[in-house]
């Protein structure tokens, strides 16, 4: 025999393959193990498996809905309106939180003390409390200290607040507002496609582009022109007590608003910080060479230090993202109807325990992997560039 | 990074004229600052006064729910009449000594642990004795103290327990899961992969609702595990997850020359793992591994959703008290301060520790 052989069991390669083959059997036993026990349980509950429970008749109200839902719908039919009213949520929250965060982010670092002591404060005190009492909170004040709908309060005309939400004036409806919005959006689009051109020819050329002029001209102007082309309809839906209910107007209701609310600021105190750790992750050299240049104060934040402090910000950005839209879930301890809520109470009606889990799973699963997929695509185009 | 220093001039100043210096400094360099700091001192004067006004001089200390339905300012009173409620739950009266000590033996021994230099062996087995404490106080059942069994458990001690055993279980947990997704081996880097990017890619409340739903149905028949252990056990699963990747994060900062050293010793992987690298990992990313825990005792509150009475769960439930409706935002407002308490120290702490343990390594 030879000496130099390696024994078996103190090869490497063996013994990964050995350790790697035991957690395999090990996992796939504890999965059947755990399986053929739902099985069994399932079967003396009478349950049946699967999701056939979809087309049967969901037989519930739901409060609010973005698409057409009555009682008499299917299961899946409540389903979708759970999950359009978690996008819903996602999209508008994260949207002010994002906002909220630059916004307070950036006076963090202001050299008014005051300023910077208040930002300080918002931020410690918005992510040092948890969320769901945050949420409980709003909606407390909804349900508790505003007044009824006769007495409702309006701290500007036209805009009402009481124990049943918000009510908001807005244009009455006209087929041209919704080309107005696609214009306005298409304005924010050419916004940004004209600020890359006028950063790039400015690279090339040295010549300034006046990006705030073109971007007022395409964020407003534009939209107002097609507002002239549509007529110019002025009429607006003013939300009137009429009865037991407002007619007219907008409604966002206390469930909703709370949410935002709860969801906006606690979101954003995270942003906010950081946003100033971004900023201030970007060298002070790089404030004094745009000084040296020339640039004011505002521009060297713009042009200078806030696209570097873009690529430390964006990553922690990315799970602040996924942190709403999970913590959106929290709904359902304030009835809003959002998609937790909804499988909740199917799982109630139904017993399918099994499957609704699952679904709530697969569903977060799938905004996780779409916002990571958009950030990281988001975030190699901010990457550093070498020139 | 900008390095916020004392003007070393300053200090010999005397001290108004040194105030002085900082004010022109920092609330009046500038025509326009000075403007927006006198227009955000009157602004925040004039939200205070309602507020004061509310909590202190229209305020209802001693008095019923009726003395503070009549009064315009906050019931305090209700605070008072349910204080013991909301901190303690359900727990037996007579024996309210008891969950005191433990909370009060939890924070000497958090205020003995805080020094990095105390941190050894023996403040390990300190903590075994503890918790060994904590389970004969809050349990009870032997040495002659009477038991309490885990459904009459809530408010704070119930808040810091989840908390606690949280931290204690998902940290090597997350520590392992870390080290196999770092791993060679293919399955057990696709395991630990799947399982971190799954958790963290679903909310916290479906885990909580699986182990009050689904896990019973996992379990062979007639075998029942508590209410209160499964809601644990979620919590642990779920910040392991976290734990992993703040451990991956310290573990990439290790130079690779660290492994090889302990190769060329001879050490075997494990021994590599404890004695090298993880002492120097950890020690990283203890400033982040602070911030999950603070994450972590405040998701607790979701225990809520599936009926476990912590601290916010009393709260809520001292609400519903037919005689004392409509307090909630003194209610939510008390329980939000102990929450920022906790909350606002450990991140202090964070801070702290993160500055002491750089500079200790500079040197």
């Amino acid at each position: 025999m030879n000496n130099n052989e390696i024994p078996f069991w103190q090869d490497p390669k063996n013994r990964s393959i050995v350790f790697q083959v035991l957690a395999f059997v090990i996992v796939i036993f504890t999965s059947w193990y755990l399986f053929s026990n739902t099985q069994a349980n399932l079967q003396r509950q009478n349950i049946a498996t699967g999701f056939e429970f979809f087309t049967q008749e969901a037989g519930f109200e739901i409060g609010e809905s973005v698409v057409e839902y009555d009682s008499s719908s299917t299961y899946f039919g409540a389903l979708k309106v759970g999950f359009l009213n978690t996008f819903k949520i996602a999209v508008v929250g994260n949207f002010f939180a994002i906002l909220i965060g630059i916004f307070i982010g950036i006076l963090g670092l202001s050299r008014n003390w005051m300023v910077r002591t208040l930002s300080k404060t918002y931020v410690e005190t918005f992510r040092n409390i948890p969320l769901l009492l945050q949420l409980f909170f709003w909606y407390a004040i909804f349900t508790e200290i505003l007044p009824g709908l006769r007495q409702a309060m309006m701290p500007i005309k036209g805009f009402f607040i009481c124990n049943r939400g918000l009510f908001l004036t807005v244009m009455a409806d006209h087929p041209i507002w919704s080309w107005v919005i696609a214009a306005f959006f298409l304005g924010i689009a050419l916004t940004f496609f004209a600020n890359h051109f006028g950063l790039k020819r400015q690279a090339k050329s040295g010549q300034e582009f006046p990006i705030i002029i073109w971007g007022i001209g395409l964020l407003f102007l534009f939209p107002v022109l097609i507002w002239l082309l549509g007529g110019a309809p002025t009429k607006l839906s003013v939300p009137e007590l009429q009865g037991f209910n407002f007619s007219g107007g907008y409604n966002l209701s206390p469930e909703f608003f709370s949410l935002l609310l709860g969801l906006v600021l606690y979101t954003g105190a995270f942003n906010a910080e950081i946003v100033r750790a971004g900023i201030m992750s970007v060298r002070k050299g790089q404030w004094e060479a745009a000084e040296s240049l020339g640039l004011s104060r505002f521009k060297s934040l713009r042009l200078v230090i806030f696209p570097q402090a873009l690529r430390v910000i964006i990553p922690p950005f990315t799970s602040q993202l996924l942190n709403l839209t999970k913590n959106s879930s929290l709904a359902v301890a304030i009835a809003y109807p959002d998609f937790v809520n909804i499988a909740n109470t199917t799982l109630n009606q139904t017993g399918q325990a099994v499957e609704v889990v699952g679904l709530i799973m697969a569903v977060y699963l799938t905004f996780s992997l779409l916002t990571s997929f958009f950030m990281n695509w988001f975030n190699r185009k901010m990457a550093l560039v070498d020139r | 990074m900008y390095k916020w220093t004392k003007n070393p001039e300053s200090r010999s100043l005397p001290a108004g004229e040194a105030m002085a210096k900082w004010m022109k400094k920092n609330l009046f360099p500038t025509p326009a600052q000075s403007m927006l700091s006198i227009i955000l001192f009157s602004l925040i004067l004039k939200m205070l006064t309602p507020f004061l006004d509310w909590f202190v001089y229209d305020a209802v200390w001693l008095g019923s729910a009726d003395d503070c339905r009549q009064a315009s300012g906050a019931c305090v009173a209700f605070i008072r009449e349910k204080f013991t409620f909301i901190l303690f739950g359900f727990y037996p009266r007579e024996y309210l000594w008891r969950p005191i000590a433990a909370i009060g033996l939890f924070i000497c021994m958090l205020w003995y642990s805080k020094e990095p230099s105390r941190w050894s062996k023996r403040l390990v087995r300190r903590w075994v004795v503890y918790v060994f404490l904590w389970i004969l106080l809050m349990r009870g059942g032997m040495f002659g103290f009477e038991l309490v069994p885990s459904n009459k458990w809530g408010g704070l001690p119930l808040t810091l327990m989840l908390s606690f055993v949280g931290i204690v279980f998902s940290y090597p947990f997350g520590i392992l899961l870390a080290l196999g997704r770092r791993s060679k081996m293919p399955v057990i880097k696709a395991f630990c992969v799947g399982y971190i990017e799954l958790i963290r890619g679903v909310p916290l409340i479906s885990l909580l609702f699986m182990s009050s739903v689904m896990f019973p149905l996992f379990l062979p028949e007639g075998v029942v595990i508590d209410k209160l252990l499964r809601a644990q056990a979620a919590i642990i699963l779920f910040v392991a997850a976290y734990m992993a990747e703040v451990v991956r994060g310290g573990l990439a900062a290790i130079p690779k020359g660290q492994y090889e050293a302990g190769e060329a010793l001879g050490l075997s992987f494990f021994q590599i793992m404890r004695l090298i690298i993880l002492p120097q990992a950890l020690k990283i990313v203890i400033p982040p591994t602070v911030n999950t825990a603070i994450g972590m005792f405040k998701d607790t509150s979701l225990v809520l959703i599936i009926a476990l009475f912590d601290l916010l769960n009393t709260t809520k439930t001292a609400l519903k008290d037919g005689n004392w409706l409509g307090f909630s935002v003194e209610g939510y407002l008390f329980v939000a301060l102990i929450y920022f308490i906790f909350c606002f120290s450990m991140g202090k702490y964070s801070r702290r520790l993160e500055y002491e343990l750089t500079t200790s390594r500079s040197h």
